[in-house]
């Protein structure tokens, strides 16, 4: 089965890409952009076909691997 | 004394850091990244610097889980010595070796210049030829070297006297100004700044010759 896992910075961990972007954005004549946070996307497809197993596996993909738990948050989604 | 160079896909200061190395009396092994262990008797593994793996999904985090390094973290358990240096650092944090991570810098921009460290500790094989406070220049060149040590981190650092060297003038970011920690045994060194790219005269600087000195004499004593 297929699951993404979005993976983002913790909340409080400066994010100076996202800033930059954010500037960007204001540059561009976007008004009222307040905040902008950048992370990444990872689509995983797996033989598991049963989804509580398959967002087990993934989880312990991104505990091991995926993300940097000192500094990033991830979510699993079904995709 | 004999050191354990490890080379990754994408390692590129391997070869300064064994000339180094050599240059301070070490008898030095280059070892591949799909080795799974090191050549007997190895005292000292030196994880260099470069872009191993293309820093695809973090800078280090691919290194971090390749064959080699179940033998570098059964060294480093057995309490053998470990230098990782600016890619090398950023892969002892991703094995959990050393604490914390490395950030892209606060300015996003890949900075490569030299740069004015202050030793933070001379309670250390690596930093025993300096005293604490004492200054010296290494260049630096990294896109993520704005290190930050999790939540409580840089005050168990502090406290321990854990932190090696730091920046007089932060130029990344860095939590603390700090440019290189050691672990809590003070066997394991990682640093963003290169001491290999100033340890001869043609290199224009020669203070990080005293790391390499110093780690060897200790090792070789022992």
């Amino acid at each position: 089965m297929k699951l993404r896992v979005t993976i983002m910075l913790k909340t409080g961990v400066l994010d100076p890409q996202g800033a930059a972007v954010r500037h960007a954005l204001g540059s561009l004549g976007f008004p009222g952009v307040d905040d902008v946070r950048q992370g990444k996307v990872i689509e995983l497809d797996l033989d598991e076909t049963d989804p509580a197993a398959a967002e087990a596996q993934a989880a312990q993909m991104c505990e091991k691997l995926l993300a940097n738990t000192v500094i990033e948050d991830y979510r699993i989604e079904r995709a | 004394m004999k050191a354990a160079v490890l080379v990754f896909p994408g390692s590129n200061c391997d070869r300064d850091l064994a000339v180094a190395l050599t240059a301070a009396g070490a008898e030095v092994a280059m070892v591949w990244h799909k080795e799974t262990s090191l050549p007997e008797g190895t005292d000292l593994v030196a994880v260099p610097g470069g872009f191993s793996y293309g820093d695809y999904l973090r800078a280090g985090a691919i290194a971090a889980r390749s064959p080699v390094i179940a033998a570098l973290r059964d060294h480093a358990e057995r309490g053998g010595y470990v230098f990782g240096v600016c890619n090398g650092f950023q892969i002892l944090c991703e094995t959990g070796l050393l604490p914390g991570t490395l950030m892209r810098n606060r300015d996003l921009r890949y900075i490569c210049r030299s740069v004015t460290l202050r030793v933070g500790t001379a309670d250390s094989a690596f930093t025993s030829g300096w005293r604490a406070g004492e200054k010296v220049s290494f260049p630096i060149a990294h896109h993520d070297g704005n290190y930050t040590a999790g939540p409580g981190g840089l005050e168990r650092l502090t406290g321990e006297d854990r932190v090696a060297f730091r920046y007089v003038t932060n130029p990344n970011g860095s939590e603390g100004d700090v440019a290189g920690i050691l672990s809590d045994n003070r066997r394991i060194l990682g640093m963003m700044p290169h001491p290999e790219r100033a340890a001869d005269p043609a290199q224009g600087g020669t203070d990080g010759a005293a790391l390499f000195r110093a780690v060897t004499g200790v090792l070789a004593e022992a």
